[in-house]
């Protein structure tokens, strides 16, 4: 009992330097709950069918990811408890002259840990189960579900696995501890404090070098990331690229802070000003002996910035999609003319039978009531020919164009609509309808990558033969269109002709694009479940719906908007945990001087700034490093995303500017304060 | 002689009513411009809170303290820290080095927060390095400095903005016999050639001998003072001996 009254007090005592790590903490626990909740807060909401499914889907990816990002706060964890044991070295040395094993001693800090434990669940949980009820409402935003019926939410399910998951978190702090203590000899412990630091001051030739290799390897990444991207073919070779861009950055602080130093010795005004020196010596000590934490933070702010600024803008992107992409209730299509040998599955016969009619013949065979569910019906044909591929499009470009892309498939058909075909559809979905002469074609696209090449193909001005007629370009770019509705721009090229450039026996495969006969959602959602419920067994149509394509693209949107959040939120406390624990130990590490400072006479104004200049260059340089790997590292990410739509991308990074802002900011703040407290602490 | 320091029946209580400590008890002194005063006492007699009301660390409970006719006991705040750092120079026990600069740093730092240029800083520096000959560690990090490069390093900071006073707290006590030797005739150097008046408290006869004036200190109250006058250093320390044996208590820590 007595071990735990000492405890109890140790915690009282220290409470100022454990504040930062009771609440990130909190702010772990409380995290994790919400995350791992949201499971049941929206089992309560009335959603449908398909967007419960997308929802079992998040569930699950939100647990796989809470496993990864147990492991980051258990490093944390393990980090800032080690980091509190060291400070308190002479305590321990104390205890063990008068006469304590360091069994007991280990005892202490298991009860320690363990209180530190259990208050920081309850008060987390109790945080995190108040703050998941806003959570619910934002999902049910997301999800459209209607929120008339709110009600308090609790999920037990969640709150076992938080207590679960940061049990053995603690659990394997307290192992750490206990072997951290046995390895430690008392003249260690008590004399722990009085290491005079030894200044390692490095060859600025050396220094200079490494910075301009450093700054080397970073322009290569850099540049094989954006300008070189297109030799990019997977996934891997990113991963490579960003591995050069972090031993880069480890380079760049290893030599950052002498490089700094010298620097600023050069410019006399700047270094003999007011405790300019005094701060760039500590800022010089503080980076040597914490280049590779510097390097993991600046890495995490990386990647926090890209997952947050990518997950806001890819959920962005999606919602305004939708409207522009999907504007039609529905649309049907089957391939025309199908051979025996791609068929698959059951009813060959009939498939191969059903593929030879019209969409509204199928329609017909089926008994569906043609009449009662659609209006404004636009059916078309895609035509084919052998000799219209890529290749012919791109013209004389082509052997540019493989140099630059060596994955593009040049020699797929080409898919070709008549342009009478193309402006119903046009007038259908509203968009800008065409015109073209007797021998001109054109070229509709929107996905961005494709019309990049498809325009430097243009540019060459190829002629288009069909049936032995030459046709030529009309306009010498794409222009912004679309056939098949989806939730992004992905229509990666169709040919407009006049209708009379192609035959019946070029037909490739058939459209049916139409509207519902219903005013309202709920009507059209009706009308949606009935026709799904149709035996399509027999027909090869394949299909998709405004409605369907919404609910999937918003379900998506708020998986990666969730996943993100989650990501970037973790990541971001983890590394301003570390800088403000570092921040914080140093501070009290460094009392003395700035008593020895007062003496001498400095103002307190003076010495405040001299510690806020520390913290803000400590807190600021991994963040300066890690936005301008982020220009580029979003500019990637854009890349990769761009199938998915990449729209509103500014909107994003302000709003993960806020977040960091206020996050991280916020850690900054706390641990100028709090370091201010420490430092004019008396004597 | 001109007055630097003079000291007018002050007090300093710790404590509350019921539990009352006189730390200072009523003691007046003067020190006059290039003087070298030592004073000495047992642990607990005050000397060191003397120290610290005179350098306005700590306050006086009543009295007045002033420094070149300024009373010292009315400054406050921002006023305080500049006459501090214009008019004071200490020299602590532990050094008080900063252990990330370098030797030029730290004197040069008394400097720079006065807001000196830096051509002139650097002439300075150069100049009392060259007076204190410590020209060879100036590009030494403290750690890589004996404990006598330390002290003259701390000396050296301590004179390096022309202070009216010098206060050393101790200088001796982290010192051997050698660096403590080497540190007073560095003091004794000050003193006479660069005409610092320094206000040194000790507890060490030995160290008090090296003054041109001793005041003893007991339970907070003045209880002798002893002049050098032309003295050799060692008759000056048998008298210092003799005070001490009647001042009794701990203070027989001679050398």
């Amino acid at each position: 009992m007595m071990l735990f009254k000492l405890s109890l007090k140790n915690i009282k005592k220290s409470f100022k330097d454990y504040a930062i790590y009771f609440f990130t903490l909190i702010l772990g626990v409380s995290i994790f709950y919400i995350f791992n909740a949201i499971d049941s807060q929206t089992a309560m909401l009335s959603v449908s069918e398909s967007t419960h499914e997308l929802m079992k889907l998040m569930t699950q990816m939100l647990s796989g990811v809470s496993v990864f990002v147990s492991f980051i706060l258990g490093f944390l964890i393990i980090y800032a408890s080690r980091f509190l044991i060291k400070r308190r070295k002479k305590e321990f040395g104390v205890y063990m002259t008068l006469g304590m094993s360091k069994g007991k001693i280990s005892k202490i800090l298991f009860f320690e840990t363990l209180l530190i434990g259990v208050v920081s669940l309850i008060v987390g949980l109790g945080i995190g189960i108040a703050l998941s009820q806003i959570m619910s409402i934002v999902v049910a935003n997301m999800f459209e579900a209607d929120m008339d019926k709110f009600t308090f939410v609790f999920s037990s399910a969640a709150m076992i696995k938080t207590i679960l998951y940061f049990g053995i978190m603690y659990l394997m702090v307290m192992i750490f501890n206990t072997l951290s203590i046995g390895k430690c000899k008392l003249i260690d412990l008590l004399n722990g404090s009085k290491h005079s630091e030894k200044v390692k001051l490095k060859n600025p030739f050396i220094c200079i070098a490494i910075f301009v290799i450093a700054v080397v390897m970073l322009g290569f990444a850099y540049y094989n990331v954006t300008l070189g991207v297109t030799n990019i073919a997977e996934f891997t070779d990113v991963i490579w690229q960003m591995l050069i861009g972090a031993f880069a950055t480890f380079l760049i602080f290893w030599s950052l802070s002498g490089l700094l130093l010298k620097l600023c010795m050069s410019i006399k005004k700047v270094y003999y000003k007011n405790l300019n020196m005094f701060t760039l010596r500590q800022i010089n000590s503080k980076i040597n002996t914490t280049v590779f934490s510097m390097t993991v933070i600046c890495l995490m702010l990386f990647l926090t910035i890209c997952i947050l600024s990518s997950a806001l803008s890819l959920k962005n992107s999606m919602t305004a999609n939708i409207k522009k992409l999907a504007p039609a209730d529905f649309q049907v299509a089957k391939k025309y003319d199908l051979k025996p040998d791609e068929v698959v599955g059951d009813y060959i016969e009939a498939k191969i039978a059903d593929s030879k009619i019209s969409i509204e013949e199928t329609y017909q065979n089926m008994n569906v009531d043609y009449d009662r569910y659609f209006q404004d019906a636009v059916s078309f044909y895609y035509y084919h020919s052998p000799n219209i591929t890529l290749r012919s499009s791109l013209g004389s470009y082509i052997d540019e164009a493989l140099k630059q892309f060596k994955y593009l498939r040049v020699d797929t058909e080409e898919d070709i609509v008549k342009i009478s075909d193309y402006n119903r559809l046009a007038k259908l979905y509203g968009m800008p309808t065409y015109s073209l002469e007797e021998n001109e074609y054109m070229v509709i696209a929107d996905f961005n990558n494709m019309v990049e090449l498809r325009d430097a193909g243009l540019k060459t001005q190829p002629t288009l033969t069909l049936n032995g007629k030459t046709y030529t370009l009309k306009y010498d770019t794409c222009q912004d269109g679309f056939v098949e509705m989806s939730s992004n721009h992905i229509n990666s090229g169709v040919i407009l002709v006049p209708d009379h450039a192609v035959h019946d026996n070029m037909r490739y495969r058939q459209f049916f694009v139409a509207n519902y006969k219903a005013n309202d959602i709920a009507a059209k959602k009706k009308m949606e479940q009935e026709l799904l419920a149709y035996d399509y067994s027999k027909t090869t149509l394949s299909g998709s719906s405004k409605l369907m394509i919404y609910e999937a693209s918003v379900g998506l949107g708020a998986l990666v908007t969730f996943i993100g959040i989650y990501l970037g939120i973790i990541f971001l406390i983890s590394s301003a945990a570390i800088l403000a624990l570092k921040e914080l130990s140093e501070s009290s590490d460094n009392r003395e001087k700035y008593i020895a400072l007062r003496k001498l006479g400095v103002d307190e104004t003076m010495l405040n700034h001299a510690l806020f200049h520390q913290i803000a260059i400590f807190f600021g340089l991994p963040l300066l490093l890690a936005i301008i790997h982020s220009i580029f590292g979003i500019q990637t990410a854009d890349y990769i995303l761009s199938t998915i739509g990449n729209e509103k991308l500014l909107s994003s990074i302000i709003m993960t500017a806020i977040f960091l802002g206020l996050i991280y900011g916020g850690y900054f703040l706390i641990t100028y304060f709090c370091s201010k407290n420490i430092i004019s602490e008396k004597e | 002689m001109e007055q630097i320091l003079k000291i007018d029946n002050i007090e300093k209580y710790y404590g509350s009513k019921s539990n009352l400590t006189k730390a200072l008890n009523g003691i007046s002194f003067d020190v006059a411009r290039g003087e070298f005063v030592a004073i000495m006492g047992a642990s607990g007699s005050g000397k060191t809170t003397l120290l610290n009301c005179i350098s306005t660390i700590d306050r006086v409970t009543s009295g007045h303290i002033y420094v070149a006719s300024a009373d010292i006991t009315k400054l406050k705040g921002n006023a305080l820290n500049r006459f501090r750092r214009e008019e004071l120079g200490f020299i602590f026990q532990d050094f008080n080095l900063l252990d990330t600069l370098t030797a030029y740093e730290n004197i040069a730092l008394a400097l720079t927060v006065q807001g000196v240029k830096p051509t002139v800083i650097e002439e300075r520096v150069h100049k009392i390095s060259r007076k204190l000959n410590i020209k060879n560690v100036l590009q030494k990090y403290p750690y890589q400095m004996s404990g006598g490069q330390k002290q003259r390093v701390a000396s050296a900071r301590a004179i390096i903005t022309n202070p009216k006073l010098v206060l050393a707290d101790e200088p001796t006590g982290a010192l051997d016999s050698k660096s403590a030797r080497m540190l007073l005739e560095n003091f004794d150097h000050l003193n006479k050639e660069l005409q610092a008046t320094i206000l040194m408290v000790t507890h060490d006869a030995f160290t008090a001998s090296y003054a041109s004036r001793v005041i003893f200190i007991k339970d907070g109250k003045l209880f002798n003072e002893i002049h050098r006058g032309d003295d050799t250093r060692k008759e000056f320390f048998d008298k210092i001996i003799d005070v001490v044996t009647i001042l009794g208590g701990d203070l027989n820590d001679v050398i």
